[in-house]
């Protein structure tokens, strides 16, 4: 598909559209939202407690009196940060190694193979614990860090059953008899056909990313300064935020994170359809 | 003269999860091929003559054997000695669907001929080249041109990778069923045309499962069962005078009106593991005797240009 037809499905799609609206307004809000808030600092306490949304604090208070925009657009921040460097990461790290698998196959396929299944049968987020305990200052960018370097083996095993396949196709053979270089036949054959899945990879692993920071954060393992959505759900159930009936401090945050995580996948639906000819068609 | 000289080619995959057992894909086959000669490799599915078509093309590499081409063996060639064995020697492949890349319009495979082989030749004439080559497979180049694979059907795409081969001046070409998927009227003028090219002296190695095509396109024929060749040489001899039992069963079924002369759907029986017999063919013979289990089996000459492997052959 040259550059041009992308495009042309690409705007094309409805759901594709739709999610890239979602996540542009998401993107604003982050990169804006510290801003054009009121306050500047989410863990300053600005106002009193249990204030539902007012003109004053668009979105309420918490028990403490923090504002719960400002924490929501600066924890916004931070997931979408996270999502896309834990997700890069453990994408180009499974791709890596996937492809190398799949396609040299051999020793070194059953060396990394071995490699990659050890580290998806350790549980994870035991690891994640572990790793987490253990750092005396966690920021963002560690926890993106270790995110990424767990998160890549079921991608690694998925591109090299990918790359296993497109290798004994016999258009790459036919390149092969072609004369064509083998570099250019991985770069301009094998990846092309890769670079949909790839793609799609990538924002499963953007999704997973900010879950599984979140999922880390609510066990009061994120990051040891700032905030985060996954902080902001540990505190308001820490707090009895339902309990007490303050709706916007519990609901806000796990409603965002529902939202992105929703849109990526109504988006990989939609890539879905502008990759696949066949699907394209109908 | 022969330009291309296979010896002993042997090529194994392992065989089961420990890989220990060895399945002989291609065993111990040797074959020459001359210029202008159009050699067809018969056998049922399975019975390796992919496989040879595809070491041949240097896309695999063998177990142990040799295939040298105009004097120079063919797994030693390194980048321009490599790619002036595909400017003469080329293949078009079983299975058209994958054969061209999903995602890229048709265009493409012509497109790259030109780019490795024919960097020279200017925009214009390229599209001149391409149509012309199109229309001389029965093809339309504009209702080809600008499509994406899935859009045509099989007989059209390996139409395609026929004219594909027609903008070199391919020496040989390993043309592996390039007429299962093709409908009656144009098989006729894709055979007249590969006898056109062999005037102008290419050789082909023409794969196919059709014993009456391989009557009907060759001037010499290769008999396959289970990796080796049983029985070769003038297509005329190996079929007027069929020693080999494995081949006479095949021809017996031939006289009969309307009964169809095809192996597309005999299979030939896995080799697993036990099968002792140093005759491949022993089991299902008709003929064999206790020693044929045991001896040393080689090519007998039966007549001028007529082998078979067989150890009652001379009896
Ligand atoms: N990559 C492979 N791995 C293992 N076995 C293979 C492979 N390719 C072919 N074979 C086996 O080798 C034998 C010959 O295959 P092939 O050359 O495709 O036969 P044909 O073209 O005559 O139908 C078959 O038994 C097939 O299963
Ligand atoms: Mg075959």
């Amino acid at each position: 598909m040259t550059r041009k037809e992308f495009a042309y499905f690409f705007l094309r799609n409805k759901k594709v559209i739709f999610a890239m609206c979602v996540l542009g307004f998401l993107t604003f809000l982050a990169v804006v939202g510290p801003y054009i808030s009121p306050y500047k600092d989410p863990l300053a306490f600005v106002g009193l407690g249990y204030q539902p949304p007012s003109k004053q604090h668009w979105l309420g208070t918490n028990t403490f009196g923090q504002d719960i925009f400002t924490q929501l657009v600066h924890g916004l921040r931070t997931s979408l940060f996270v999502g896309l460097v834990g997700g890069s990461l453990a994408t180009v790290i499974g791709l890596l190694i996937g492809f190398v698998a799949g396609y040299r196959g051999g020793w070194i396929d059953e060396l990394l193979m071995m490699f990659t299944n050890i580290l998806m049968v350790i549980p994870t987020l035991a690891l994640l614990i572990i790793i987490a305990a253990y750092l005396p200052y966690r920021g963002i960018f560690i926890q993106s860090l270790i995110i990424g370097f767990t998160a890549w083996p079921w991608t690694a095993r998925a591109v090299r059953a990918q790359a296993l396949s497109l290798k004994t196709r016999e258009f790459v053979d036919l390149a092969r008899i072609t004369a064509r270089r083998p570099l250019k036949i991985i770069f301009g054959e094998i990846m092309p056909n890769m670079m949909s899945y790839v793609f799609m990879v990538f924002i499963l692993q953007f999704g997973g990313a900010i879950l599984a920071a979140t999922g880390l954060d609510f066990i009061g393992l994120g990051p040891t300064r700032g905030m985060s959505l996954g902080i902001m759900l540990q505190q308001a159930t820490l707090w009895n935020a339902i309990q007490l009936g303050m709706w916007w401090w519990a609901i806000t945050p796990g409603a965002v994170i529902t939202l992105i995580v929703a849109t990526l996948y109504i988006m990989n639906t939609g890539l879905d359809e502008i990759f696949n000819p066949k699907l394209r068609e109908m | 003269m022969s330009f291309l000289v296979v010896q002993n080619l042997t090529k194994e995959y392992p065989l089961g999860l420990l890989g220990k057992e060895k399945l002989k894909a291609v065993d111990d086959v040797s074959f020459e091929i001359e210029r202008s000669k159009i050699v067809s490799l018969i056998g049922e599915s399975g019975s390796g003559k992919t496989t040879i078509g595809k070491l041949v093309l240097r896309l695999l590499k063998p177990t142990s054997g040799r295939i040298v081409f105009d004097g120079k063996d063919v797994f030693s060639l390194r980048k321009e000695e490599l790619r002036d064995y595909y400017r003469r020697v080329q293949g078009v492949f079983q299975d058209p669907f994958s054969s061209f890349n999903p995602i890229y319009k048709i265009d493409r495979v012509f497109d790259m001929v030109f780019e490795e082989f024919l960097p020279e030749v200017k925009a214009s004439e390229r599209k001149a080249r391409i149509e012309q080559v199109l229309v001389s497979v029965g093809l339309n180049p504009s209702q080809i041109l600008g499509k994406y694979p899935h859009q045509l059907s099989g007989g059209q795409l390996q139409r395609i990778l026929i004219a594909r081969i027609l903008l070199l001046d391919v020496e040989l070409l390993v043309a592996d069923e390039i007429i299962s998927m093709l409908d009656a009227s144009t098989r006729v003028d894709v055979l007249n045309l590969l006898g056109d090219l062999k005037k102008r002296g290419m050789s082909v190695i023409f794969i196919t499962h059709d014993l009456s095509l391989g009557y009907y396109i060759s001037d010499e024929a290769l008999i396959m069962y289970r990796g080796s060749i049983v029985e070769m040489g003038d297509t005329e001899k190996v079929f007027r005078n069929p020693v080999h039992p494995y081949t006479r069963m095949l021809l017996e079924s031939v006289p009969e009106v309307g009964k169809k002369w095809d192996l597309r759907e005999r299979f030939t029986p896995e080799l697993i593991g036990g099968d002792s017999a140093s005759c491949k063919y022993y089991d299902r013979c008709p003929i064999r005797e206790r020693h044929c289990r045991t001896a040393h089996l080689q090519m007998v000459e039966v007549e001028e240009n007529h082998k078979v492997l067989c150890l009652k052959a001379g009896a």
